[in-house]
């Protein structure tokens, strides 16, 4: 029911907004190749690894891609170390895409595959974008459906299954020759196991099992605006970017996420990336630190607790070649600082709400071709 | 089990943005009997926004990597834009 109510929603919102004005060709992704190593480094987890895309077109009708992404996870967290022990783990993805022009609308179908020793996910994702109004307004309506498996180490086969299901539906807006502006609406419905085999809660100040509902209900409506704000004259080009995001579920959480972001060409070949965010949520209605009565769901998952993150981040890129109209290469090197904290998680190592720093790299070599 | 689902205001915000989509069909059906708004950006206006510049990120890659770090860390997720691609957040 949620699932046809949230389908009939965006097809509401895409209905009116395909329905104001003619529409016109929209183009292919661009041929690129990428490889990319990246690293996350914080609260005693440190994942990081190789990925790699690759994207061509043919016939100037379709783009197929493929990408392969690893997490290896060392995870040493506040969790793991209280109540368990220090584990490796190796998360592996899938990717592989299609886009294809028919008429005037760019139709993306891809699939994805995710591995863990402990989990399995399928994902299928089918998008529609197309542009209307002369070209000044972009839409795109998309879909989701996944599969995931759940597994616990130790336990031969699988404890346990989850689906999820994603509408969403996206308008970018010409507004001058400067400035765009942009809505996002996501609405994701969870259904089966959504817990953590390992993840223990506390009640009465004993550790027992967490037992979070079977279904969740999730939305989220982002907003942001960019916009060239180069001076006439000048060598150099800069941008501003502002973002907002209001996220609210069945769970009780609402979340706030705010960024703001500025862009800058230094030199010919190089650009610089920078931004700030920031996040906070409250708890989710069965959450507790210690919990002081029984209750048929009770978690001590940090995700669901009442917290905030802030922080900086950068990125540097520098085209290493380029012959125009054939191909350039690019390097880049991206940088990020989050501060984490925790209102209602105690960390029971020293009875002080618990909090973290992480750093997050990552290097990218890319080529468009 | 039970189906867990205590927030009414997530049914009110359904019903507003239902509401929302119906005022866009009916207005863009009432504007088609009038002479349809000009793109007042032309093509050729649009330079600017093509920069490399205006772009949030030049690869797609560590946008994966970094929707991946928020949706493991954070209770919110969706619109960002990043296709989900699943993933055991234990």
């Amino acid at each position: 029911m949620a699932a046809i109510r949230n389908a009939a929603t965006v097809a509401g919102l895409v209905g009116g907004a395909l329905a104001v004005g003619s529409v016109q060709a929209v183009d292919l992704p661009e041929d690129r190749a990428e490889t990319m190593y990246h690293l996350y480094d914080g609260g005693g987890v440190i994942a990081q690894g190789p990925a790699v895309l690759i994207r061509k077109s043919m016939l100037d009708r379709v783009s197929l891609s493929a990408s392969y992404y690893v997490d290896a996870v060392s995870n040493a967290s506040i969790d793991v170390v209280t109540t368990a022990s220090k584990y490796k783990e190796t998360r592996d993805q899938l990717d592989l895409g299609l886009d294809y022009v028919v008429r005037d609308s760019l139709i993306h179908v891809s699939g994805s595959k995710s591995m863990e020793p402990d989990y399995l996910a399928d994902t299928l994702n089918v998008d529609l974008t197309q542009d209307v109004f002369g070209g000044m307004t972009t839409v795109v309506l998309g879909y989701s459906h996944a599969d995931d498996k759940v597994g616990q180490h130790g336990t031969p086969g699988w404890i346990g299954t989850a689906h999820h299901e994603q509408y969403r539906l996206g308008v970018t807006q010409i507004l001058t020759p400067r400035w765009t502006a942009s809505a996002n609406l996501e609405a994701i419905d969870d259904d089966g196991y959504l817990g953590s085999p390992y993840r223990l809660a506390r009640v009465f100040g004993t550790y027992v099992h967490e037992n979070d509902p079977t279904t969740r209900e999730s939305k989220a409506l982002k907003l942001s605006t960019t916009g060239d704000i180069t001076g006439e004259g000048a060598t150099n080009r800069s941008s501003v970017r502002a973002e907002y995001r209001y996220y609210w579920d069945t769970w009780g959480v609402r979340g706030h996420t705010l960024e703001l972001g500025y862009n800058r060409t230094l030199a010919p070949g190089w650009l610089a990336e920078t931004f700030v965010r920031y996040y906070r949520q409250n708890h989710a209605l069965f959450y507790s630190d210690n919990a002081p009565e029984q209750t048929l769901y009770v978690t001590r998952n940090r995700e669901l607790s009442t917290m905030h993150d802030f922080g900086p981040g950068a990125t540097l890129s520098y085209t290493l070649k380029s012959v125009p109209g054939k191909y350039d290469v690019k390097l880049s090197a991206s940088y990020q600082f989050i501060d984490f904290h925790y209102a209602d998680y105690t960390d029971v190592r020293t009875g002080k709400p618990y909090s973290y720093k992480a750093n997050v790299l990552n290097t990218v070599l890319s080529a468009t071709f | 089990m039970s189906r867990f689902r205590p927030c009414f205001e997530t049914t009110r915000a359904t019903s507003l943005l239902a509401i929302v989509g119906a005022a866009f069909v009916l207005a863009s059906a009432a504007g088609c009997a009038y002479k349809p708004i000009e793109p007042w950006v032309k093509p050729y206006e649009r330079e600017r926004l093509a920069d490399p510049v205006m772009k949030t990120s030049l690869n797609e890659l560590p946008g994966r990597q970094q929707d991946h770090i928020y949706t493991v860390r954070e209770g919110s997720r969706g619109a960002t834009g990043v296709q989900g691609g699943g993933c055991g957040c234990n």
